[in-house]
Parts: C-alpha cells; sequence; structure tokens
C-alpha cells in the first residue's frame, strides 16, 4: 500500500532526516523523495510503502504531524489512489 | 509516477479552497417497513436505519482521514414518508418525523431527508396528511428535512398541491419565528424532484431505488474560482469553460473515489455522484465568486445569466466523464444565505429575486435559501413556487424553491441560521396580488414537451 507524505512550510535544517527517521522506526520504506522551494516555501514530497508498516495508519499519520509541529512545518500523509484518481485518466 | 505539480495542487485545493466532498448520502428504502399499525411500523423504521447506517459515519470518517478528503456532512435519504403513511391506520406522520428524527441522531448523520410526498399529477393516500403536517414535524425534529414535489413536465403543475405549500411555508415559518424561522429552511418544493438527489433539503429516496445505496454528493467553487482567479487572465469564454471542465473533472473524481470506498466498505451498491458546485459561507467558497471571477462586477448584474449558464454547462462536461454514474441534481447551486458572494450581491442591491429566478432557467434547483419579509402573504409564496415550477416544467428541469418568511422582520434584517445555512438579508419580493390565480386552483396541464413518445 502506498501513501505520500507532503511537507509544506518554512525550510530548516534536518526537516527530512526527522520525517525519514519516523519512517524508519516504524518499517515504512521511502520509495521516492521530491523536494522543492515554490514561492519561498519548501515542499517535499515523499513516495513512501506502508504495507510493513508496524503502527496502524492513523497512528503513522499522528506521528509524522507532531514531527512536523517540532520542525515548525505542516506534515500531512494520505493514501495515494486520491492523486491518481484526481490527476491521471 | 506522481507529479509534484499534481500533488501539491491537490493540498492546495483542500487546505485553501475549501474543496470536499459535501455529502455521503445513504438511500435507504423503507417500503419493507409498512404495517397497519403506525407504532409498529415506526419501530421497524428505527430498526431499519440503525442497522443499514450503523457503520456510515464512521467509515466515511476513516476515509476522510487516510485519504486526506474532507466530507462534511454525512446523510441519510429514505423513501417519501407519505408513501409509508398510505399503509397505516390512522398514523401521525410527526410521529414518523420524530422516528427519523431518532434514528438519524443514534446513527450520528446531519442530516435525514424523505419527510416527503409526491403529488405532482393528484393526491393519493397520505399525501395530504404529510403535507399538513410538515410545520409541526420540521419544528418538532432537529434534522428531519422535508420536500414536495408539485409538478414534472410529465404531468404538469399540481395548483391545488401549490396553493397549500404557500400555507405550509408560511406556516413553517410562523411556528419556528423563536428559531430564526429555521422551518422553512429545511423545506423544499420541487419541480422534477430528482429520485437520487443526496443535497438537503430535498434528498429523499426514489421508488425506483434499490434497497440501499451510496450516494455522493461533490462541492467546490472555491477550487474553480481560484482555478479562474490564477490562470484565466486574457482568456476568451471558451477557453474560460475548458479550465472549469478540467477544474470540474477532478472535483469530481474525488467525489467518485470517496463513492466507491465507501459502497465497498459498507457493502452496498453505489448510486451516483452529483456534480454540483454546492457553495458553502467560508470566504471564497462561492458560486456569486466564480461569475464574478469571469468578469462581472457583482452577482446579478446584466450577463450573470449567461455566465451562470456557461458555468453550469462546464461543470457538467467536466464532471460526466470523471463520473460512471451521474445524477442527482448535478449543476451550479445558487442558494442566496448559503453563499458569501450572494449575500454580498443582495445586500448591495445588485441581486433580487426576479434575477435569481432567470438564473434558476440555465442551472440546478432555484430560489434557494431566499429570506422574504415576514408579512409575505401565502398566496404570493404560492405564485413564486408556481412561476420556479413553470420554468422547470417547460424546460424539462428541476426547479425548486426554498424561501424563508422572516416572521416579525423586515426589509433590510437578516435572518441568521449558522452553520452550511449561513444568514441571508431580506429580500424585496412583488407586493401586488396573485391571490384570484392561485385561488382558482385545478392544475397547469403538461406542455407539449411531456409528449416525447
Amino acid at each position: 500500500m502506498k501513501a505520500v507524505i507532503t511537507v509544506v512550510g518554512q525550510d530548516t535544517v534536518g526537516i527530512l532526516a526527522r520525517v525519514a527517521s519516523v519512517c524508519a522506526d516504524h518499517s515504512v520504506n521511502v520509495e521516492e523523495v521530491t523536494q522543492s522551494i515554490l514561492g519561498g516555501t519548501f515542499a517535499m514530497i515523499m513516495v513512501v510503502d506502508v504495507s510493513k508498516c508496524t503502527v496502524a495508519f492513523d497512528e503513522l499519520q499522528r506521528l509524522l504531524t507532531a514531527a512536523g509541529t517540532e520542525k515548525g512545518v505542516e506534515v500531512k500523509m494520505t493514501r495515494q489512489e486520491l492523486y491518481d484518481a484526481m490527476h491521471r485518466i | 509516477m506522481l507529479n509534484t505539480t499534481d500533488i501539491l495542487e491537490t493540498i492546495r485545493m483542500i487546505t485553501d479552497e475549501n474543496l470536499d466532498v459535501r455529502t455521503v448520502t445513504m438511500g435507504i428504502s423503507l417500503l419493507d417497513c409498512v404495517d397497519e399499525d403506525p407504532h409498529k411500523c415506526c419501530e421497524k423504521i428505527y430498526k431499519k436505519i440503525t442497522t443499514k447506517a450503523a457503520n456510515l459515519v464512521a467509515e466515511a470518517e476513516n476515509i476522510s482521514n487516510t485519504y486526506g478528503i474532507p466530507i462534511v456532512n454525512k446523510r441519510i435519504s429514505v423513501t417519501p414518508i407519505a408513501m409509508i403513511l398510505a399503509g397505516c391506520k390512522n398514523p401521525d406522520p410527526v410521529e414518523f418525523a420524530l422516528t427519523l428524527d431518532a434514528a438519524a441522531k443514534k446513527v450520528g448523520v446531519n442530516f435525514v431527508g424523505g419527510f416527503s410526498a409526491l403529488v405532482q399529477k393528484g393526491f393519493s393516500a397520505g399525501d395530504i396528511a404529510l403535507i399538513n403536517a410538515i410545520p409541526e414535524a420540521l419544528a418538532k425534529t432537529d434534522i428531519v428535512c422535508s420536500s414536495i414535489n408539485i409538478g414534472s413536465t410529465k404531468a404538469g403543475i399540481n395548483m391545488d398541491a401549490v396553493a397549500m405549500m404557500g400555507k405550509v411555508v408560511r406556516k413553517a415559518a410562523e411556528i419556528t419565528a423563536d428559531r430564526n424561522c429555521i422551518g422553512p429552511a429545511k423545506l423544499v418544493v420541487f419541480c422534477n424532484a430528482p429520485e437520487d438527489n443526496p443535497f438537503m433539503a430535498g434528498a429523499f429516496h426514489g421508488p425506483g431505488e434499490p434497497d440501499c445505496e451510496i450516494h455522493v454528493g461533490v462541492s467546490g467553487p472555491g477550487a474553480v474560482r481560484a482555478a479562474l482567479a490564477k490562470d484565466s487572465e486574457g482568456m476568451s469564454l471558451d477557453q474560460v469553460a475548458e479550465l472549469i471542465k478540467r477544474t470540474a473533472f477532478k472535483i469530481t473524481r474525488m467525489g467518485q473515489l470517496v463513492g466507491n470506498l465507501m459502497s465497498e466498505r459498507l457493502g452496498v451498491p453505489f448510486g451516483i455522484v452529483d456534480l454540483s458546485l454546492a457553495p458553502t459561507p467560508a470566504i471564497g467558497d462561492s458560486v456569486a465568486n466564480v461569475l464574478e471571477e469571469m468578469g462581472l462586477e457583482s452577482c446579478g448584474c446584466c450577463g450573470t445569466t449567461a455566465a451562470l449558464a456557461l458555468l453550469n454547462d462546464a461543470v457538467k462536461k467536466g464532471g460526466v466523464m470523471a463520473s460512471n454514474a451521474v445524477g442527482g441534481l448535478s449543476g451550479a447551486f445558487i442558494p442566496v444565505s448559503e453563499d458569501a458572494g450572494m449575500i454580498a450581491a443582495a445586500e448591495c442591491g445588485s441581486l433580487c429575486i426576479e434575477k435569481l429566478e432567470a438564473m434558476t432557467a440555465v442551472c440546478s434547483v432555484g430560489i434557494d435559501m431566499v429570506v422574504i419579509p415576514g408579512d409575505t402573504p401565502a398566496e404570493v409564496i404560492s405564485a413564486l413556487i408556481a412561476d420556479e415550477a413553470a420554468i422547470g416544467m417547460v424546460n424539462s428541469k428541476t426547479t425548486a424553491v426554498r424561501v424563508i418568511p422572516a416572521i416579525g422582520l423586515e426589509k433590510g434584517q437578516q435572518l441568521d441560521f449558522g452553520g452550511l445555512l449561513g444568514y441571508g438579508p431580506i429580500m424585496d419580493i412583488s407586493k401586488f396580488s396573485p391571490a384570484k390565480f392561485i385561488a382558482r386552483g385545478g392544475k397547469i396541464p403538461a406542455p407539449m414537451q411531456a409528449l416525447k413518445n
């Protein structure tokens, strides 16, 4: 099962490391990372495989959001199907 | 492979532009609950609703969290209660309304629709009792919605029912005057009512529908407006239409995804996606603002009907390819109190009821959530209903009237309903009397358009 983690906010040191460590701690494999600065805002997108995740989906969402709050950025995780539905024919 | 821009666009649409699934509505047939004993019948209704919809809210919330899609309302629509009353001995329709209210609250939904009757061609058993009970039923319940279909292209307009509904709307307002006249905000009078509509207050589960199904109503005027604000500068109107189509496609795909997931998880068939642009009182989430973004100074000025026709058509064309079953109302909604741009247009005097009436000829629904002066006579309300029904009947489309007489208030004041229902300034309505016309009763015969076979 694939999910997409998005991180949006002010760029600071260690955002990627912090989010990636939450993933690693719970057996979530990071498959793809892209990051860019859009209009002064830092935006990072990670495609992850959550099929072997050791905690429930909503718990992982909570942990990621908390990690984001710690770093002052907004972190969201959703299932990938939403983006496929909206942007693929 | 996923594209960064696409992902960020989706996130922006949801977080900044109020994109959401407005409602997941479960349609439940109550035909198998009919019992000669009305109390037993109510027990069966309570049991069926609380069984079928037991997991509706939990599953919707789970999908909302997992997929990051806000699902604003969870609702239930049921078989028109007048059809159920017909099978009972001396039923009290209000008892049925209270049963719906209790069952809906038990499962935690926001609204239940179906305190309804279909009387376009005449009254059958149960219809008149239900219509007469509407004011009391709406006053004694919190989340029950009522709708009456008084006309259709095939049947013409039942003017006896139209005359009754003017009085019912007034009475519903009078007996809820101490609660911002909330009664008639939960009552819609339809012509050509769709039987699979997920939107309130007009949702009911038509007799041709299956035992239980899931409908989805999408929203998204904010996303369309933002797309126009960002990219439409210098575009011709056909290019504007293309841009709206593309946005509507994305919005509808989200609705279809939610519908498929709900259907799968609840084990009930998927019904339809209603491709409507449903506004909310939130700033920017406004159909009026979409029209203004096209180049109108204020919604209601000359050009509004044309702009709305373009919008309505583009929304349908974009949405229809995104869904495998389209139904319900499907078009742009133009409620006044639920749309910040419409409220502003009504307040500044650029939008009047007559212009709204013209707009209803080219979009879905009709004179919706309009607050009228408290001293408006019942026959004027009936005549407004007749005008709207005539537009629907002749154009083979759905039209509706949901007006709220602001009892004790006058022009310049406003009614505040709160939540999604918003607030509305009192709008002027013609003071000249149609009383004799309405008193004639009878029927307006079906137009030539009815003879299609």
